[in-house]
Parts: C-alpha cells; structure tokens; sequence
C-alpha cells in the first residue's frame, strides 16, 4: 500500500522543477561520524521518489527525508549497509534504487558497455585488416638509389 | 497587431522552407542554375521571417501583452526586463521558436557565405536543410503555436520559475541550441553527398567549419547549464546524469567524434562512409533530444512540458529522417569508393580509434538514457539507472577516449614510427605520474581512483605540450627558431592544443571536486566559526533585502584561513511570491584551486541558522577546461584552410556567372 502511495505521489510530482536544497537537517544528523558517514553513502544511493533524479542525500523534499529517517533508524538498529538498502527496496521497489540492481530485465543494460566497446574494437579491427593493403616500406635498394639519385637534382 | 504579423512571419518561413526544400533539387536535376540560386534566396526570407516572428513574440514578452496564451503563463509584470527577454525562451513554444530560428540562421549564413561551396553542393544542402525546417515549421504552428490568443486575458501572468531568472541559464538554451541545431548542417552536408554519390575530400572542407561552430557552441552550452547547476541547486552538484543532461551530451560525443574523422576524409580520402553516418547520426541525436525534453516523456529536473501530442509529431519527424537518410545511405554509400591507404599504426588509425571509443562511450549513455523508458513500456517494470551506473560504464570508456587522445597527436599519418612514439609516451608516462605521486604525498592515497584520475588528467596535458614542445622545436632549435615556429603554427594545430589541453583540465577538475569536496551541515550561532577543509567559516550576520520580484534574507559569511581573512560570502535565501517559489543564491568564492562555497538554510531557534558550507576544489578547472575546448573549435574555424570564403578547391560546370 505505501508502495502504491509512493508511485502515485512520484507520478503526481514527477515534472515539478526541483526546490533548491536545504536536504540534511542538522538535527537529523548522527553525532558520531562513522554513522554519519554511512547514512550519506547510503543516502546518496537511493532516489528521492518525488524528485527528479535526486537522491535523497541531495532532496530537501520530505519524502526524502523520511527515506534518510528510515536510513538512519536502520543504521541504529545495527543493520549493513546491504541490508539497509535491501529493505528500502523490498518496500519501494527497484525504482528507488539509482544503480539498477542486476536482475533478468537488466541484464541487457549492464552488458550493453561491454558489448559495445567489444563491438567497437572488434569492428575496427575488421575494418583495418579488410581495407588495408598496407603498402609496406619496401622500396627496392635500386629504387632508392634512384630516389636519391632524384633528391639530388639528377636529371628527370 | 504585432504577435498577428509574428504569426503571418512563421507561415511565410514555412513557406519559403518549403519552396527551398524542392525548388534547388529541381534546378540540380535539370541543370537550372537560377532554381539551384533560389536556394539562397529562400533560406535568406526564411531566416528574415523566423527572425520577425522571434521578434515579434519578444515584443509581446517586454510589453507583457497577456492576451497572448505563452506570455500570460509564463511571464509576470513585475519580472525584470532582461528575464521578460529570456522568458521568450524558458517555455515549450518559444524555445521551439528559438530552435527553428537557428536552424533558418545556419541555412542562411551557409547561404551567404559559404560561396566556396560548389552551386551544386550548396543547393543541394540547403534543401535538405529547408526539409528539417518544413517539418519543424509545421510542428510551431500546428502543435505549439507561440503566436496563440486568450479569448479574456488574464489581468496578469503566471510568472516564471525563479530558478530560471538567472543570467546563466538565461544563456543556456541560445548555446545550446546553436550547438545541437547547428549539427543540421552536418546531416544536410551528409545526405548532399549521398544525393550526389559522392564524398571528395574538399567535402569534408566545406562541412567541417559548421560543425566545429556548433561543435564550440555545444562545449560551451553545456558547461554553461552545468555552471547554472552548480551554484542555482545549492548543493555544488554539476553533472546529474539526468536524461535531459544525457539528451545534449549524446550529440556532443557523437559530435566530437565527427569532427575528427572528418579530419580524415578531408586529409587522407578516407572514412568517407563513416563519417556520413556519423553526420547522420549526430543530427538524429539532437533530433531525439529534442523529442525527450519537448515531449517530457522524461520525468527530470529539465522538463517542463508534457503533452504527448507533440512528442509524437517529433518522433514522426525523427523517424522520417532516419529512415529516409538510411535508405539513402543503403542505396548511395556502396558506390563511395575510398582511396587513402594506411598503417593501423597511423594518425588516421589514431582518429579511428578515437571515433570508435566515443561512438561506444554515446551508446552507453543512450542506452543508460532510455533503457529505463523503454522497460517501462515493455514490461512496466520501473528502474532508475542513476550516476552509479554512468560512472561505471561510462568512466572506464572515456578514459580510454582520454589516454587515445594524448596518442593521437603523436602519430604521423599514413604510417607512425612505433619505436619513436614508445620513447616519447615513457617521457610522458613518467612526468605524469609525478601529479598523482605528489598530490598523494600530500593528502594521502585513500583514493585510488582519484588519484588515477588526476593521473589521466596529467597524461593528457603532458602528451599535449610535448607534442607541442616537439613541433616547435624545443631542445633541438634556438629559442628566435622556437618562437617562430610557434607563431607559424597553423591555428588549426593551436585548435587541437587547446581542445586536448582543456579536456586535460576539465578532467583534472571534474576529478578534484567529484574525489576531495569537504563538506560541513550545521545549525550555527552567529559568531562562532566552523572549520571546512583548512579554512573556517563564520556567519558574521543575516539581514533581509528586497528584490526588483522576490524578498531575500542575505547572509554574510567570513572565510579564514590561520586567522587570516580569505573573503566574504553572501549566501541568499529568496522567496518568489508570485511564483510562490523559494530559491537560494550560493556564495561562492572562486580561487585558483577551489571554490567556497555557502549555502545560508532555514532560521533555527535562538537566532541560529542552518548553513551548509563546501570546500570544492578544481570547480574552476572544469569551467575554464570546457571554454578552452570551445575556443579550440573556433580556433581552429579561423585557420586558413577552413576560412568559409576561401576560395574552392576546384570549380564545377554547373557554377555560372550571375545573371
């Protein structure tokens, strides 16, 4: 249900230009650094669901910050990194998260660099040996001979 | 009266578009040379009467006339004068206005005054360019008329969001748009030659200082929009890899690319059919960003309209054109016959190299832009592919584009000498360690991959002012010989200096900041200082202004450094109120290694404040790189051998005396 809530309230607000940002609060923020540290990694990997294209490290949008809330309590609780964010996603779906998980629909999408720099090189490759009658050095000594005989100013 | 006339301009545009597109085809098909000359003409009244219905839509925009739909919802009287201009540009249908109004300035300047450009040629280019105008024309009036009355106009307008009542982001569509539009001459250049089953090298002259100009204007664009970002958003933020950034950043990789094998045909007569379709494509790029922000099909911080109507009347017009040129391509390119032969190990290897990577690099960021849309659709299935995934894919390509680009310059054409280049590279590999090496001595070397990063910059940078060193002679020839050589250096050899070299300090930048920003939150009392990076910032007082349009609270940051006074920052809190909206004005200090950056956050109790202070370092560096590329382009525009009205290499039949 709050999954749905949430999709319908990013539909709602999915063209709204940004606010400019007051995201963290200072009296959200965990007095011990090491905590604080974690919390804004792990901020900065999830998506603000009403915003476009913040995560919510950077969103001062409240939704945000009851995703950092959420964040933050997880991380008192003494959960992982892993974890955190793993939990944030089974309730938001995949969408919350800004690197896509690898699943069977992304597959396609983390191999696409490999494939087409593969692709690239590859296809250079083919190219350069199909079209290349590479003239070689070779000039006979003769020739040179000749050619220098030329450089020289000898009669054409 | 006036925004009638703007309206009446537009058709006529449409029309002399339309009589452009068919009547120089004619006159090439049946030898005519007074119907190839029409095409001048035409696109002569067509920019002349874009340019009046631009002027006519800014007319309703200073005087707020409401009457007018776009005005009354997107401008205000209370907004100042300079934004009342720029508002002309900050919403669908006047942007859309400013898009054909480049497209009509190019065919018009190619028009004027690329004379050395074969009849032929040159009637045959400013067709296809007048075809992309057609289409556009229609989209204006039919879908997006600017020109539009309200039956009872309001007693005032809606306004303007305030985050675009900026000077820079005012500046950004007008580059911009000289940037991606102006890559139409490109795609016209491109099916010109096919129509004529033909590439010559002096082709690739005729093309190459259009696309350079765009090419500039892009760079340039981009870091201007990106600037905007970094000190409107209030968070230091630059680059979001949103898809709206993507949508002008695919042209321009793919542009790039173009550029440098265009070098090829020009040079070596080879490459021609890859260069065609890089031609092609790069247009088709510009072409789908503009159906992603003009469609808004993408959820994003740029997108500002949202009518699917339009969105598939552009992608009718993208689809016709990329199907019409492929088969035009299928059909022609066969017959391109290429001549210049050469080594793997060669310059024209190198600019293969360099093209195959960015076209690799593009694909990546297509993908990344439109898997998530396209999954949706398909499967309904909702992903955000988001910064994590660009850095990862797209990083590891374009330090490849970056490390092939400190090469490149070193390779003579048709065959390098390995060895020599070997020995060369280990002097430069050598030098640019020591960047890495003695900045780790002195932060420490907890970031590898920053510190790979600034090796990469230095790499770069090195690789370019040896190769500069060598061609001047340093070491081997008197300093008066030096000096000479260097003046004698065609400008277009300074152009590649300056674009690898700038590339070289906006990646250095892009790196420092993205690696070594310090960062401090905090709710502050006035008075006491907070430390940031080495230096220490006070909040010295807070008082509250009013604007020509917004009411603001203004801040005064004292920065230190050992007790030293460094500077004043005036971080701003404005409220918009009839946009209803706030915005926050950044203080930022530029010096040569960083920015101070302050951003001044809601009232806390017992006249505390919260603020948000950053250290950003290398922020500068990536602003002067990306302008130092920009420049390289025009640079290398004003060499001789690219000058427009240079004269023609040769002249053609058709090419008679005016009547």
């Amino acid at each position: 249900m709050a999954r749905i809530v949430m999709f319908m309230a990013a539909v709602m607000l999915a063209f709204a230009v940004p606010s400019p940002v007051q995201a963290i609060d200072p009296d959200e923020m965990f007095t011990d650094l090491a905590q604080e540290e974690r919390a804004r990694e792990i901020g900065k990997q999830l998506r603000c669901l009403v915003c476009q294209n913040q995560s919510i490290f950077d969103s001062n949008a409240g939704l945000a910050r009851d995703l950092r809330m959420v964040v933050r309590e997880r991380i008192t609780a003494g959960d992982n990194d892993d974890q955190i964010i793993t939990f944030v996603a089974e309730r938001f779906g995949d969408y919350v998260l800004l690197e896509p998980p690898i699943k069977q629909t992304t597959y396609a999408l983390w191999a696409a660099p490999v494939v087409f720099l593969i692709a690239a090189l590859g296809l250079g490759a083919v190219y350069l040996r199909r079209r290349q009658p590479v003239i070689e050095d070779g000039l006979s000594e003769a020739e040179r001979a000749e050619a220098q005989r030329l450089l020289k100013g000898g009669d054409a | 009266m006036i925004v009638e006339l703007g309206h009446y301009a537009l058709c006529l545009a449409l029309v002399a578009a339309a009589l452009q597109a068919v009547t120089p085809l004619w006159g090439v098909r049946n030898d005519n040379v007074a119907a190839m000359r029409f095409g001048d003409s035409a696109a002569q009244v067509q920019f002349l009467a874009t340019l009046g219905a631009f002027a006519a839509l800014t007319y309703a925009y200073v005087v707020s006339d409401f009457s007018v739909r776009t005005v009354a919802l997107n401008s205000h009287s209370a907004k100042p004068l300079i934004y009342r201009i720029t508002g002309v540009w900050a919403n669908h249908e006047g942007s859309m206005l400013l898009w054909v109004l480049v497209l009509a300035l190019f065919g018009a300047a190619i028009a004027t005054f690329a004379r050395a450009v074969p009849l032929a040629m040159r009637a045959r280019v400013l067709a296809v360019q007048a075809m992309i105008g057609v289409g556009f024309f229609a989209f204006i009036l039919l879908t997006s008329n600017p020109f539009e009355r309200l039956p009872l106009p309001p007693m005032d307008g809606q306004g303007m969001n305030p985050l675009l009542q900026d000077p820079g982001i005012a500046l950004h569509p007008p580059f911009l748009y000289i940037g991606y539009v102006g890559f139409s001459t490109a795609f016209s250049f491109a099916i010109a030659a096919l129509m004529a089953g033909k590439v010559e090298p002096a082709w690739a002259r005729w093309m190459r200082p259009w696309v350079l100009g765009a090419w500039a204007a892009l760079t340039f664009g981009i870091a201007l929009g990106s600037w905007w970002a970094y000190y409107e958003l209030g968070w230091g933020g630059f680059w979001f890899w949103d898809p709206v950034e993507n949508a002008s950043f695919m042209p321009w990789l793919l542009g790039t690319a173009l550029l440098h094998s265009a070098i090829v045909v020009e040079k070596r007569d080879a490459l021609q059919r890859w260069t065609i379709l890089l031609a092609i494509f790069t247009f088709s790029l510009s072409l789908m960003g503009t159906f992603l922000v003009r469609s808004g099909i993408l959820s994003s911080v740029h997108a500002f309209a949202n009518d699917p109507e339009r969105g598939a009347f552009i992608l009718v017009l993208l689809a016709i054109s990329l199907v019409g040129s492929m088969v035009l391509f299928a059909i022609r390119a066969p017959a391109i016959r290429e001549r210049g032969v050469f080594s793997p190990i060669s310059r024209e290897g190198g600019l293969l190299l360099n093209n195959l990577l960015l076209a690799a690099a593009c694909g990546v960021v297509f993908v990344g832009t439109l898997y998530p849309l396209l999954l949706d659709i398909a499967t309904g299935d909702r992903i955000t592919v988001g910064a994590p995934y660009f850095n990862q894919t797209f990083g590891p390509i374009f330090a490849l584009v970056a490390i092939a680009a400190a090469i490149g310059p070193f390779l003579s054409w048709k065959r390098a000498d390995a060895r020599a280049i070997a020995h060369r590279l280990r002097i430069v590999l050598a030098l640019s360690l020591l960047v890495p090496v003695i900045w780790a001595a002195l932060t420490g070397w907890r970031e590898p991959l920053g510190l790979a990063g600034l090796g990469l910059a230095a790499w770069l940078f090195t690789a370019t002012l040896v190769d500069l060193g060598r061609r001047a002679g340093i070491g081997a020839a008197p300093i008066a010989t030096v000096l000479r050589r260097l003046v004698g250096l065609p400008r277009s050899a300074w152009g590649l200096y300056a674009g690898h070299a700038g590339l070289a300090i906006c990646i250095s930048g892009v790196v420092a900041i993205s690696v070594w920003k310090v960062e401090a939150i905090q709710t502050q009392q006035l008075g006491s200082p907070v430390p940031v990076g080495g230096y220490e910032f006070t909040l010295v007082d807070v008082s509250q202004r009013a604007g020509p349009n917004y009411q603001s609270s203004i801040a005064t940051v004292a920065v230190s450094r050992d007790g030293e006074q460094v500077g004043l920052l005036f971080p701003e809190r404005r409220w918009y109120p009839v946009e209803r909206k706030p915005t926050t004005e950044a203080g930022i200090r530029t010096l040569w290694h960083g920015d101070l950056y302050a951003v001044l956050g809601d009232p806390a109790p017992e006249g505390q404040f919260v603020t948000r202070y950053y250290y950003n370092p290398g922020v500068a560096w990536m602003w002067l790189g990306a302008t130092l590329m920009a420049l390289g382009g025009l640079l290398t525009i004003s060499d001789r051998r690219l000058r427009v009205g240079a004269p023609g290499a040769r002249k053609v039949p058709v090419q008679a005396q005016p009547a």
